[in-house]
């Protein structure tokens, strides 16, 4: 059996949703139960395959691609069907294959508005494919594919089952990311004629991109360029972010959630394992006083955005752009400790927000507005949502002892000190910046929460029988989101130890000389 | 040596009340045992921190003198401290001091330094630790750090927290949250410890914030009412402004250490000219913004007085005698850092010095303006913070942590006597309006109120006198070639003269003025109440009375002290070590003065005395109404009636300017500028794109729409097959110019 899982593991667990779509199809629309039993079995499944690759994942070579798939793909561009985890996929792996599952059941009695579950939850297992895909691809035109079979089914997602203003949403949303895919499927392609690599695969194109003459300074500060336009609107970064307040807020309750969870973490992602890890260092040089701004700008500007909202999920939905600010200041150093704060960030955001996501879906069913000033008091008519919203804004703003801080403090303190060759000057004043931003962090969550859980509910929710605490389906979706907030807090080794050794590896590309 | 190397016990007792009370919840606890498991715990805390005193002190009596061969590292971890693994491993070289002008300086105190001289028995730190995550090629280690200072701190906050935990189960019994009120009183005590006992600075930090979110969970306790949890927000936030100054103060130590987080390692290196003096000095003024938020200092104190808002026992505990000492510790704990970085041996005035000093005077003002018997505690809290950080800043030590000590006890004391009067005079804080003549009603709050009043004016014998005086002596004004901190020295006699007449006021309004003027709103007369209000205020008065004595001086009044009863709290506390300033540079240990001594009681008898003639006997005629008649007198109490316009400078300029016009601008600029820009590329793209599609072969394309707006429609609405047509056409086309666009590249840049 462990053969099995090393030779084919992770195009199982890449195509397990997807097999659970194909099933759905087949099941007409009316059996809604069976739908969704289907929907939970495939992504369970695909949960269990990630927890046994957690178990079989050797720690000690947590550097080196593990579970490698190489099979011939499409010859005729030189592509093959290459995948592998380390260290820096492994946590955002298993994140993705244990968010969805969540989702589903959240979904259970929770269809939004047209309803049609089978639709939903297939659109659901198909966009698991491709964020697990993009996850584990090892060959750049395998991950573009993936990457870009996301896109459809948020699409979908955002454009059937979202808010008013749906279709605006859905259209910005899927023009946006496909005009970075763009310049990125260029920025790709011109890395391969260039390099002169035999194939797409990345640790051939890292290798056949540092052949000294290989490709001249100006290539690479272009190619770089156009990936960073791609992994910039996916993460998103200051002044690509706009197409995120209005998918979120438009976007179906588990729609945000995913976009925010894992979606997003596509961009950090990219940036990393892709410009950051296969680029000569020349060009991640180039870009990095390009990140460190406008990851700076984005952590005070989102904070700004948040103060001006009147509505609490398009708030949340600023937030994101801050705390992906804080991710691309840590990768935008350069150095193995920002990139695994960066990491640890990710997936943190993605417990984090998610939640936020949730709650924020669960208290507009309830109260079917989400405008902060007609809110009030949901520690009087929902206290264990209440209660809940507090934790998660606390662990939002970064409270120690619980995971969003350990994502954001050693980003700061990496900026101190960034990668040898980078403006020391420049760096750290960004940090005082971004340490500044912490306080608008605090300053935007607990106004929300004030505004909605403190007080007492206002006349027109005073007596609501609707608002009612959280619900079995809820508190299922929700513990083992909350449980991992706790354990990271305390316990943030669970994953630097992971990741560090793969960063180091990414650090070592980007440094001088790499 | 069990206590010594096992602290951790002490906050894991806490941690583990606050986790059962959280997870077993009100309905399966209810209030008695809720009150139950909590105070038991923090019993049990109390009595390992007394343990753990008891072996300290006999530690100290047993352990290897401190000596200039002997730096301190004996009982420390190699494990947790790089300086001690190098010191174990290479001996005292390893920590030889680097000559460079900041350690050379001559000091401020020469006169005296015994303690470096060596011989004497004294006890050196004891260090655990285990190792937490790593990142990179940094090591983060979680662990306890020992000696006089973290054992001081164990003892204070279990054992006010204990009285805090008894005096609650009265105060706030048949509140709408009982249980949950315990669960943070738990998690605080948890959280404190957990500070105090740190061995590095992010675990520092770790405990730093977890207070304050306990701090913000306890003020906004009563959150059904706005201006509580405007309150908690408040603390919370201005904490964090303070906070920025704490994260980048730790990284710049951090890395300027040598990549170390370990206080002792700090500390020592700092101590030895291994750190550059412009990083000490950067390091030391961002951390002083941390000691300015959450030790209440001026300008960021505006928080402390809107935290009473939270209940009474909490105040007591939180914001009197334990968080908000929190910066005082930390500077205490990094000392060196800040001596050398402020150049505090050597030089007349330095910004802790300044901010401590201001604070004193400027707090003890504002609390004669108070109605509210909270808010005049809390400005007094503001201000003795105030003298505690000024003795930080002229290099008084042992004089900080031993007002720390004292004030801990009468502070409490009398914030626990203000709720205790408010619990029977129907739960007003108004001393003006709803209260008066409960001198004889309540006889034990008064008798412990007016010991602990005494103890905080500085009257001789009580606490407060002898820690007060040590401070004074500390700014080295009246001491021949000790230092020249005589601003501080003016500043604080001013403010110790304040405290004893607004403290004097509040027992006149309080206790005197006539009858009983509020309403118990039918509970009758107001009475004393039970032993479990009156035994905590008891037991906290007497301590304010007696804690004084554990630092008696060698010699006063030309009175020879005992050596078994002189300067045992300086003996037992005070570190010394490499890791210390004490060692090996001048460090200053001023002596007692008798005239000083004698001086300051005379001033705060002179605030005494004045107040007791206003008020009780209705002298000094032309000061009554002084405010009406008198222009001058009139801006003066306008400006402190609006506490020096700080709250409006902070909240309607300040925040006001963030949240409306600065949100609201930025915010339009997303939506009209930077959205303008990406929907204005949108539709011109998507005009040119129906351009080029008119041209280009249909069929192609509708093939991949037709498969798609199928699968539209079967999800059930929403989008029109076209829209879903025009999808794949822009798919399409964006891919045929990528590739166009990759030759372009590739050609141009070849």
């Amino acid at each position: 059996m462990n053969t099995f899982l090393h030779d084919w593991g992770l195009a199982v667990i890449t195509f397990l949703p997807l097999v659970g779509a194909a099933v759905m199809m087949a099941i007409p629309r009316a059996e809604e139960q069976l739908q969704k039993i289907v929907a939970l079995v495939a992504s369970t499944a695909a949960l269990a395959v990630g927890i046994w690759i957690l178990a079989e994942f050797d720690y000690d070579r947590a550097g080196s691609m593990q579970f490698e798939i190489n099979r011939r793909w499409i010859e005729i561009i030189h592509s093959r069907f290459s995948m592998g985890v380390d260290g820096i996929a492994l946590p955002l792996l298993i994140l993705t294959v244990a968010i969805i599952p969540l989702c589903v059941i959240y979904s259970w009695n929770h269809i939004p508005s047209p309803g049609n579950a089978k639709a939903f939850l297939i659109l659901i297992l198909i966009l698991e494919t491709g964020v697990i895909g993009s996850f584990v691809a090892h060959d750049l035109i395998l991950f573009f594919v993936f990457f870009e079979i996301v896109l459809l089914p948020m699409y979908f997602l955002i454009g059937v089952w979202g808010g008013e203003q749906r279709q605006y949403a859905a259209i910005k949303f899927f023009l946006y990311t496909l005009f970075g895919s763009a310049l990125m499927i260029v920025a790709f392609l011109a890395l391969f004629w260039l390099s002169g690599a035999n194939s797409f695969d990345m640790t051939e194109l890292h290798n056949a991109a540092r052949v000294p003459g290989a490709l001249s300074n100006t290539a690479q500060v272009l190619i770089f360029g156009g990936m960073f336009v791609g992994f910039a609107i996916k993460v998103p970064m200051f002044p690509f972010h706009t197409w995120l307040p209005d998918a979120h807020t438009q976007a179906p309750t588990v729609g945000s959630v995913i976009l925010a969870a894992l979606l997003l973490k596509l961009g950090t992602y990219g940036f990393v394992r892709i410009a950051i890890g296969i680029m000569p260092s020349y060009a991640s040089h180039k870009w990095a006083p390009v990140l460190v701004v406008l990851s700076t700008i984005g952590i005070i500007y989102g904070a700004l955005g948040c103060l001006a909202q009147t509505d609490m999920k398009r708030l949340i939905a600023f937030s994101s752009v801050a705390h992906m600010g804080f991710t691309m200041l840590g990768i935008s150093t350069l150095t193995d400790f920002g990139i695994n704060a960066a990491i640890f960030g990710m997936v943190a955001h993605g417990l984090i927000t998610g939640m936020l996501f949730f709650v924020a879906g669960s208290m507009k069913e309830r109260y079917h507005t989400l405008e902060l000033k007609r809110l009030g008091g949901l520690l009087v008519s929902a206290p264990k949502m209440g209660w809940i919203l507090g934790f998660c804004s606390m662990a939002s703003l970064g409270l120690p002892g619980l995971a969003g801080f350990w994502g954001e403090f050693p980003a700061i303190l990496a900026a101190y000190n960034p990668a040898e060759g980078l403006s020391k000057a420049l760096f750290r004043t960004c940090m005082v910046i971004a340490a500044i931003g912490t306080v608008f962090a605090a300053g935007y969550l607990l106004w929300m929460f004030q505004r909605t859980s403190f007080g007492t509910p206002k006349d027109e929710f005073a007596d609501d029988p609707h608002i009612t605490d959280v619900s079995r389906p809820e508190w299922i979706a929700w513990t083992p989101l909350l449980i991992s907030i706790v354990l990271f807090g305390f316990l943030p080794g669970l994953m630097f130890d992971v990741t560090n050794p793969a960063v180091k590896i990414v650090a070592a590309a980007a440094g001088i000389g790499g | 040596m069990w206590f010594l190397t096992h602290p951790w016990l002490i906050p894991a007792l806490p941690t583990l009340g606050f986790v059962v009370i959280l997870l077993l919840g009100k309905r399966l606890l209810g209030p008695a045992r809720a009150h139950w498991i909590a105070i038991s715990l923090v019993a049990v805390a109390f009595v390992l921190a007394l343990g753990t005193a008891g072996a300290w002190i006999s530690h100290s009596d047993h352990d290897t003198p401190v000596t200039s061969e002997v730096a301190g590292y004996a009982h420390v971890d190699p494990k947790c401290s790089q300086v001690a693994a190098s010191v174990a491993a290479e001996g005292e070289e390893a920590i030889a001091p680097v000559a460079t002008a900041h350690t050379s300086e001559a000091g401020h105190g020469e006169a005296e330094g015994e303690a470096a001289e060596g011989g004497e028995s004294m006890s050196q730190p004891v260090v655990r630790c285990a190792s937490w995550w790593s990142n990179g090629d940094s090591q983060f280690n979680i662990g306890t750090m020992l000696d006089g200072q973290s054992v001081l701190m164990l003892v204070v906050v279990t054992l006010v927290s204990l009285l805090v935990h008894i005096y609650s189960s009265e105060y706030v019994k048949g509140d709408r949250r009982y249980t949950h009120f315990y669960a943070f009183l738990q998690l605080f005590t948890a959280s404190m410890l957990f500070f105090v006992l740190a061995e590095n600075t992010l675990q520092m930090i770790v405990g730093w914030e977890l207070v304050g979110l306990c701090s913000f969970a306890l003020i906004g306790h009563w959150w059904e009412e706005k201006p509580n949890s405007d309150a908690a927000l408040k603390a919370f936030i201005t904490n964090r402004v303070g906070d920025v100054g704490l994260l980048v103060g730790t990284i710049i130590l951090f890395f300027s250490a040598g990549g170390t987080w370990n206080v002792i390692d700090i500390n020592t290196r700092a101590n030895t000219g291994r750190i550059s003096h412009t990083a000490l000095l950067v390091a030391s003024c961002c951390l002083i913004a941390a000691v300015m938020s959450k030790s209440g200092q001026f300008v960021l104190h505006t928080w402390l007085p809107d935290a009473m808002a939270g209940p009474t026992p909490v105040s007591a505990l939180i914001h009197a005698a334990t968080m908000v000492v929190a910066g005082i510790y930390m500077v205490a704990r990094l000392y060196p850092v800040f001596f050398h970085g402020l150049s505090i041996g050597g030089s007349s005035i330095n910004l802790l010095a300044v901010v401590g000093a201001v604070t004193g005077l400027f707090g003890s003002l504002l609390a004669f303006v108070q109605k509210d018997i909270k808010k005049v505690l809390a400005y007094s809290t503001v201000s003795q913070l105030g003298f505690m950080v000024t003795a930080l800043g002229v290099g008084a030590w042992t004089a900080a942590l031993f007002h720390l000590f004292t004030h801990a006890f009468f502070k409490a004391c009398l914030f626990l006597g203000a709720g205790s009067l408010s619990h029977a005079a129907g739960h007003s804080f108004n001393m003006v309006d709803d209260m008066g003549g409960l001198r004889k009603k309540m006889p034990t709050t008064f008798w412990t109120y007016v010991i602990a009043t005494g103890a905080l004016a500085g009257i001789f014998p009580l606490a407060g006198f002898w820690s007060k005086d040590e401070i004074l002596a500390g700014t080295g004004g009246a001491n021949d070639g000790v230092g020249t901190y005589y601003f501080a020295l003016i500043m604080l006699l001013l403010a110790a003269f304040c405290t004893a007449a607004y403290m004097t006021r509040t027992i006149w309004y309080v206790f005197y003025n006539g009858e009983f003027k509020g309403d118990t709103h039918g509970h009758g007369d107001p009475h004393e109440n039970g032993p479990r209000i009156a035994v905590p205020l008891v037991i906290l008065a007497t301590l304010g009375a007696v804690a004084g004595f554990a630092n008696l001086p060698k010699k006063m009044l030309g009175i020879e002290m005992p050596e078994s009863l002189a300067l045992r709290f300086e003996h037992l506390v005070e570190p010394v070590g490499a890791f210390f300033p004490g060692h090996g540079v001048g460090f200053t240990h001023a002596e007692f003065n008798n005239l000083l001594a004698i001086g300051s009681l005379l001033v705060a008898l002179a605030g005494v005395g004045i107040v007791y003639a206003f008020y009780w006997k209705g002298a000094l005629r032309p000061l009554h109404g002084l405010a009406e008649r008198n222009g001058m007198a009139r801006l003066g109490k306008r400006i402190l009636e609006n506490k020096y316009y700080l709250d409006w400078l902070y909240t309607d300029v300040i925040v006001g300017f963030i949240k409306k016009p600065l949100a609201a601008a930025t915010y339009w600029f997303n939506q009209n500028v930077i959205d303008g820009v990406v929907n204005g590329v949108g539709k011109t793209a998507v005009a040119s794109a129906h351009i080029v599609y008119d041209q280009i072969d249909q069929g192609v394309v509708d093939g991949v729409v037709n498969g798609t707006a199928t699968f539209a429609t079967e999800t059930g609405g929403g989008l029109s097959k076209t829209q879903s047509g025009r999808l794949q056409q822009y798919a399409v086309l964006f891919f045929a110019a990528a590739a166009v666009m990759a030759g372009v590249l590739v050609l141009a840049v070849k």
